[in-house]
């Protein structure tokens, strides 16, 4: 970001106490005035700092038999219970969240850098070369993206990478649809015609001087990628198309499906787990939606 | 004349797209490790290398890529995805028997999702800041938030298990195979409800969040405030002049979003047990049957493109501004 404020000088506004805002100061600003949003990254904040050092302090290996089958929460030392083998549910929900977390970064942050790469190309090279890319965006919006998911993890084994490289490489499409629009309209811009009559490179043009200007709703719908990601990894491992040498909460949820009758909390509380992180990921991504787009928020 | 060559472009190109699809089922299997020799191998328990080699000339696997390719294509073409080894049964009949299952709870759920969300949607655009609208965004939150398969459990503990008023899983009651179809329609209807409520909950909150901001953004117009100067009622207003004109970006939406509603779909079949290509997808690739899985692929692309022609049409029905060609 302190790169940015080389290339594009940052436009000061005066505010009515006659002392200059920088655009970033008011964002943030903005964020923080938005309290579900602010709240939520709270709650975020404290469900990554729990399944980065929780796993720490609580050491319990989550796939050894600790106890007797389906204890309740709550009984016998046992603050969530044992599973169906008498695994400990709080081993698993601390170590599972490791693994779904990062594989939904780390799915996202892949999908989202073929998004931009394929959107950019499409939007500042037109002709030929956009009608291919977005031939090619329409065909993967046309496979239903867990099948085909489902089908790569079945042909090239369940591995944490295969599982992130299949999320990946099917959820890319609505960044690509999205900084196309954007470049599209950018690259008509008089800066950008000033930039490119100045002897900018190509290179330069597509990421310094358009990239940085279509960044917001990149960032919003790549916040939601976050999400979506990580119930993209839920579904898969719950259908017990995971690593199965890690845990994960969907992972927890599957294997735990059919005792719902005996111990509905091993289902109930993974399935909070996700719940309230993607929740808060949701509202952290509407937050700066209103903060990066504030012409939207008269809705 | 123009309306059905535009329909007529939209179907070649949709047949290009199964094209593309075939060639890459093909690509996988072949980049895939292991092929149908080892399949087979497998099943027999073991092979010398000749026998191997006398399979692979069998099945064209010595063939190169493109005749290949080919050979796949114009098989494709008259349906024919091979054999099932797991099933023992020819992959298209199978995917056939379960083809009409998944229809059913897709479009039902589809259709369930657009309804609910525009009739959620108007209502809390006509009171942004009321107490309705307020409860349509959490909800839409909760939509988009909560894994569908979780909320499929959580319903099923609620509404079959604790309170027995639907049934835990499956399409019909074997029972009644003898009865009328009357009775085993309600019946179907009965097993469906749950899946589809499932399904549709997360559409649902795309739709009706989409909805009231287009609703909001149309009750804001010009032509909006000349209706109401003309002095027509509200009801006439909102429904005849607003909903009309902010159906266009939720039914387009509803269009991008089919492929998400068959991916759901997958996850919802298998916790209520429905009978559809998402469990048999489940079923041939823990059993590592090849064709099988190739062959939904197939099909749910096809689901996929066939919604996406109806949205098309559909949205041609509602905007005559599409249906001219003249944006």
């Amino acid at each position: 970001m302190t790169e940015m404020k080389n290339d594009q000088t940052p436009q000061i506004i005066k505010v009515a106490g006659g002392k200059p805002k920088h655009p970033m100061h008011e964002m943030f600003n903005m964020f923080l005035g938005n309290h579900a949003a602010t709240m939520a990254c709270l709650v975020l904040s404290i469900i990554v700092t729990a399944t980065l050092i929780g796993p720490l302090i609580y050491t319990t290996d989550p796939f050894e038999m600790v106890w007797a089958p389906f204890t309740p929460p709550g009984h016998d030392g046992f603050i969530l219970g044992t599973d169906y083998l008498g695994r400990d549910l709080l081993a698993g929900i601390l170590n599972g969240g490791r693994v779904s977390l990062t594989i939904g970064l780390v799915a996202a942050a892949m999908s989202v850098f073929i998004g931009i790469t394929v959107g950019a190309l499409a939007g500042y090279y037109r002709g030929f070369a956009e009608e291919i890319l977005m031939r090619i965006t329409e065909f993967f919006q046309v496979l239903p993206t867990l099948l085909f998911s489902m089908v790569i993890v079945a042909l090239f084994g369940a591995t944490l990478v295969v599982v992130t490289i299949a999320i990946g490489i099917v959820s890319w499409t609505a960044v690509a649809r999205i900084t196309r629009s954007e470049f599209l309209r950018i690259r008509e811009l008089e800066y950008v015609t000033a930039s490119r009559s100045a002897g900018a490179s190509h290179f330069i043009l597509i990421t310094k001087v358009i990239l940085p200007n279509a960044l917001p709703p990149i960032i919003v719908q790549a916040a939601l990628m976050v999400g979506s990601a990580i119930l993209f990894e839920a579904g898969l491992a719950f259908l017990g198309l995971s690593d199965p040498n890690v845990v994960s909460w969907g992972q927890i949820i599957g294997s735990n499906r059919p005792y719902i009758l005996d111990a509905s909390y091993t289902v109930t509380i993974p399935g909070l787990a996700i719940f309230i992180t993607v929740l808060s990921i949701s509202l952290i991504g509407d937050g700066l939606n209103d903060a990066l787009n504030p012409k939207l928020r008269q809705r | 004349m123009n309306f059905v060559k535009q329909v007529a472009v939209r179907i070649a190109y949709a047949v290009a797209l199964l094209l593309a699809v075939v060639v890459l089922n093909f690509v996988l299997i072949h980049i895939a490790p292991g092929d149908i020799a080892d399949t087979i191998a497998g099943d027999m328990g073991g092979a010398t290398e000749e026998v191997m080699a006398k399979i692979r000339s069998d099945y064209g696997l010595d063939k190169p890529f493109f005749v290949q390719l080919g050979l796949y294509i114009s098989n494709v073409v008259q349906l024919d995805f091979g054999y099932s080894f797991f099933f023992n049964t020819p992959v298209t009949s199978l995917i056939a028997e379960r083809l009409p299952a998944t229809l059913l709870l897709v479009f039902t759920a589809q259709l369930l999702a657009l309804v609910v969300g525009v009739i959620l949607g108007v209502i809390s655009a006509k009171k942004p800041n009321g107490l309705f609208s307020h409860f349509v965004t959490l909800l839409a939150l909760f939509g988009y938030s909560a894994p569908v398969f979780w909320t499929g459990i959580m319903l099923l503990i609620g509404l079959s298990l604790l309170m027995p008023l639907f049934p835990v899983a499956g399409m019909m009651d074997a029972r009644l195979i003898e009865a009328s179809i009357w009775k085993q329609w309600l019946d179907i209807l009965h097993h469906l409800f749950l899946p589809a409520v499932t399904l549709a909950s997360i559409f649902l909150a795309l739709y009706s969040r989409l909805c009231r901001a287009s609703m909001l953004e149309v009750l804001g117009a010009d032509y909006i405030r000349t209706a109401r100067a003309k002095g027509l009622t509200e009801r006439e207003v909102v429904y005849k002049h607003a909903l009309k004109n902010s159906m266009g970006p939720v039914v387009t939406l509803a269009g991008l979003q089919f492929s998400a509603v068959v991916s759901g779909a997958v996850l919802v079949e298998t916790v209520f047990s429905w009978p559809g290509l998402g469990t048999l997808a489940l079923q041939s690739i823990l059993a590592r049957d090849t064709p099988t899985i190739l062959g939904i692929l197939f099909f749910s692309a096809l689901v996929v493109i066939v919604g996406n022609l109806l949205t098309d049409l559909a949205l041609r029905l509602i905007d005559p501004r599409i249906r001219t060609g003249n944006k």
